[in-house]
């Protein structure tokens, strides 16, 4: 960490190096996606795949940040070196954003072996940030042995990290209502492991055998996923979420995942990417009424003379041939 | 379009009084900034590596317990650690007489009570400008 900042252009080669400054520098040219970006990730493609990624996601204060906390130093007794991608949501009015997860995670911040970056979701659905993937590949060139990234609180429809991650965990509390009514539609048929956090609260176990029900109920020949028991506050049931972990790492070829997949799973992200970036575009043209006049499809669909789809359509239109 | 401002907002020494610091964050999100959040009882190393990790533009102390006497400490850290461009602010108690010593260590604004919601925001927005453009 005692480098000096030193001029751009080696900023590939010090990241591949592993250097602490030159990852947060990438991270943040990536995030940003300036000019420089697309040079640095260029660059890391030969070196991308060797991370295992392993994705958090579960609602609100089911104590995934902590659970990464404590399954943190378990990997560090494993000698795993470390990378972490904390999302936290973006106020939609200001775009400003309070990242804290890293609260729970301070035990690690001196730890070299240990890098946690808190990224704001942006405005972007899905539970994580526009540009999460990419800085998951520049922890990957970084030589980061793990990646863990840690979605934003979700609810049902937080299926993003089924992409990116190699591994997905899943995790819920006991005793927040109907939470495992509220996971199972979505988040829940992404998990190749469940983990019933706050292990120690009165309900936990009825929580575990809930889903192991709802998991009782899927077609057979699925992977089986393991229902665990965690409370992370004091690293009960981590070793074994370690151990689950490593197990399915084990069972995906190549060590993380195989080639095939991962090319395919980086083409559905370029293309997932490209389809925000387009929306985003529009979605000012439109609202901004700027390059497009949209006044009378307004007025008209206001009017209830055209349907809102057909109105969309013939915006397109426009946009494809200006007025 | 240009990033939003990251600010690392933290408590150094064995001070736990966290809520003034709480209520900047919560400014600085309310302008439009994306604000690391740590709670109290960070060490100059700790602050040093969270500003690296984090690559933030403006480290934001909040000292009522005379914590603030250990800014010259953190000021030289960051330098020798290639964060000499992050511009370091504090608010709370700084007594007149420390505020020379602190100026002189290179820390670049410091808040006083009665400080509004406007001069920390202005002024935290202005420094990351600056701090951008020295990175």
């Amino acid at each position: 960490m005692a480098d000096t900042v030193s001029p751009p252009d080696g900023l590939l080669q010090r990241l591949l190096a592993g250097q602490t400054i030159a990852l947060a520098k990438s991270i943040t040219a990536v995030e940003n996606d300036t000019p420089q970006a697309a040079e640095l990730l260029a660059g890391i493609q030969p070196h991308l795949g060797r991370a295992l990624v392993v994705g958090f996601t579960g609602p609100p204060g089911a104590g995934k940040s902590t659970l990464v906390n404590a399954l943190i130093v378990e990997l560090r007794r494993r000698e795993r070196s470390v990378g972490v991608v904390a999302v936290d949501p973006s106020s939609p009015l200001t775009g400003g954003a309070i990242l804290g997860d890293r609260i729970r995670m301070s035990e690690h911040t001196r730890d070299p072996g240990v890098f946690v970056r808190s990224l704001a979701a942006r405005g972007h659905l899905g539970g994580l940030s526009p540009m999460a993937a990419r800085v998951i590949d520049v922890m990957d060139a970084a030589g980061r042995d793990v990646v863990i990234v840690e979605t934003v609180g979700a609810g049902q429809s937080e299926v993003e990290i089924a992409e990116i991650a190699d591994i997905r965990v899943v995790i819920c509390a006991p005793g927040l209502g109907d939470d495992v009514q509220a996971i199972k539609a979505g988040i829940l048929e992404i998990a190749d492991i469940l983990v019933v956090n706050k292990a120690d609260l009165p309900l936990a176990e009825r929580t575990v055998s809930q889903l192991k029900g709802m998991l009782s109920l899927r077609e057979a020949g699925m992977a089986e996923v393991p229902v665990l028991s965690t409370t992370a506050t004091n690293g009960e049931g981590v070793i074994a979420l370690a151990d689950a972990v490593e197990t399915r790492a084990g069972t995906l070829s190549g060590g993380a995942v195989g080639p095939e997949e991962r090319a395919a799973r980086a083409l559905r992200r370029v293309r997932r990417l490209l389809a925000d970036a387009a929306a985003q575009r529009v979605r000012r043209l439109i609202r901004e009424d700027s390059g497009v006049n949209v006044d009378d499809l307004c007025t008209q669909v206001q009017r209830g003379e055209l349907g809102v789809n057909v109105a969309a359509a013939q915006l397109l239109q426009r946009l494809k041939e200006p007025e | 379009m240009t990033a939003p401002a990251r600010v690392l907002v933290t408590k150094i020494g064995f001070d736990g009084h966290d809520r003034g610091s709480r209520i900047v964050a919560a400014y600085l999100r309310d302008a439009g900034m994306e604000v690391v959040y740590t709670g109290p009882w960070q060490e100059t190393a700790d602050v040093v590596a969270l500003a690296t990790q984090e690559d933030v533009d403006v480290i934001g102390i909040s000292s009522l317990a005379t914590d603030h006497l250990l800014l010259p400490d953190l000021m030289s850290a960051l330098r020798d650690n290639g964060l000499g461009h992050v511009q370091v602010v504090v608010g709370g108690i700084v007594p007149d007489q420390d505020v020379q010593d602190l100026r002189s260590a290179g820390v670049a604004a410091i808040f006083h009570p009665g400080s509004t919601r406007e001069q920390i925001v202005d002024e935290i927005a202005r420094l990351a400008e600056e701090a951008r453009a020295a990175a």
